[in-house]
């Protein structure tokens, strides 16, 4: 249920931010389309905590900040290899186990390091991710394991079947 | 107060171009397909990020600038989806890494379509 | 206004050189990722010339030109990575 309220408090926030219209026209439109969404949606059965990772909202507070800023901190990296050319980069493939239970978790890591510059999960594989990582820097910094702790934290396991549909 | 805005404002701008075409000279410039992913994940995040901070600055507390704060948003969440498929249609045709270390226990992910490398 | 065409100019240049990497290749995989990072940079110029000429309302096509570009770059992935657009359920590596 919870789940659904999300759903439909993010569509009412989209549509009010799309439209910025107030007319009582408009916003009946805006309602019947956010209930036939809601319904196919249910029909679909993908409300679930998997579409909205709601559990993880109040830590992902801090956990997003502090991925923004390795993200600055990885491009500036980077940004200096392409500079300073092929001598400066050192592609490989590497394994990294991931620590997370949940298949949320586990997709938040691989996205976290695809989206960091310098590192991009090409193959996952259970609780394995193959990386690729560009400069000597990157795969010392992923191989510290310390976003992968971040992660397992953010996650805040739950058993599977203790969480309803909606 | 608008000039410090105006200043922040030109100066994530500038960065964020730079960035950019950064990223873009590294599209040119490194070696193979894995390699460049690096350069347009600079572009997908620094690249949109700083520039559309600038315009933020612009903006002002406005619609526009939830909007400008709605494609960020989508675009970070979007580009590691598309990169990694790409990547990973790109090792299951077997494009290999340039300094192939993972031959001995990669075989699962590079296997029996070698041929598909040379594909254009 | 001179900082939005320096940007405009910057993602000008940016594009020209990732269309140089789409023409150049070598392989189809290149073109993809020089065509996705050249949406992501249509975006950006989309923005800035919505407020380079002051209407921000460009905002809107700059979003759905995001969603288009993302939807693209999967199905054309798709597409060369398994030769058909819909795998079947049999085949065991159809999920890109």
């Amino acid at each position: 249920m919870i789940h659904t309220l999300a759903l439909t408090a993010g569509l009412v926030l989209l549509w009010l931010l799309l439209s910025g219209y107030f007319l009582a026209l408009i916003l009946a439109l805006g309602i019947a389309s956010i209930v036939l969404v809601v319904w196919i949606a249910h029909r679909m059965d993908v409300v679930d905590h998997e579409s909205h990772p709601i559990h993880m909202a109040a830590k992902g507070l801090i956990y997003f900040p502090w991925l923004m800023w390795e993200i600055v901190k990885a491009n500036i990296d980077v940004a200096l290899a392409i500079i300073k050319g092929k001598n400066a980069i050192a592609p490989k493939t590497m394994r990294v186990t991931a620590s997370q239970r949940s298949d949320v978790g586990r997709v938040t890591y691989a996205n976290s390091i695809t989206l960091t510059p310098g590192t991009v999960t090409v193959y996952v594989d259970g609780d394995m991710f193959l990386v690729h990582a560009l400069t000597k820097g990157s795969a010392d910094g992923l191989g510290s394991g310390d976003m992968d702790k971040r992660v397992t934290a953010l996650e805040g396991y739950v058993e599977h079947g203790t969480e309803g549909v909606g | 107060m608008e000039m410090i805005l105006y200043v922040m404002s030109w100066m994530a701008i500038i960065t964020g171009s730079v960035f950019c075409v950064i990223g873009a000279i590294g599209l040119i410039r490194l070696p193979d397909v894995y390699c460049r992913m690096h350069a347009a994940g600079i572009i997908d995040t620094v690249g949109v990020g700083l520039i559309f901070l600038g315009l933020a600055f612009q903006a002002g507390w406005t619609l526009v600038l939830a909007k400008l704060a709605m494609i960020l948003v989508f675009i970070l969440f979007t580009s590691p989806t598309s990169c990694h498929a790409l990547c990973r249609a790109a090792a299951y045709s077997g494009v290999h890494p340039m300094h192939g270390e993972q031959a001995p226990d990669g075989a699962d992910v590079v296997d029996d379509e070698e041929d598909a490398s040379s594909k254009t | 206004m001179s900082m939005f065409v320096a940007a405009a100019a910057a993602v000008l240049v940016s594009m020209l050189l990732a269309l140089i990497r789409a023409v150049k290749g070598p392989t189809v995989y290149d073109r993809i990722l020089a065509l996705n990072t050249f949406g992501t940079l249509t975006v950006i110029l989309i923005a800035v010339h919505g407020f380079l000429v002051g209407r921000p309302e460009f905002l809107d096509l700059a979003l759905v030109y995001a969603l288009i570009n993302f939807i693209g770059t999967i199905a054309v992935t798709k597409y060369v990575g398994l030769k058909e657009l819909d795998p079947g359920v049999d085949r065991h590596r159809g999920d890109i």
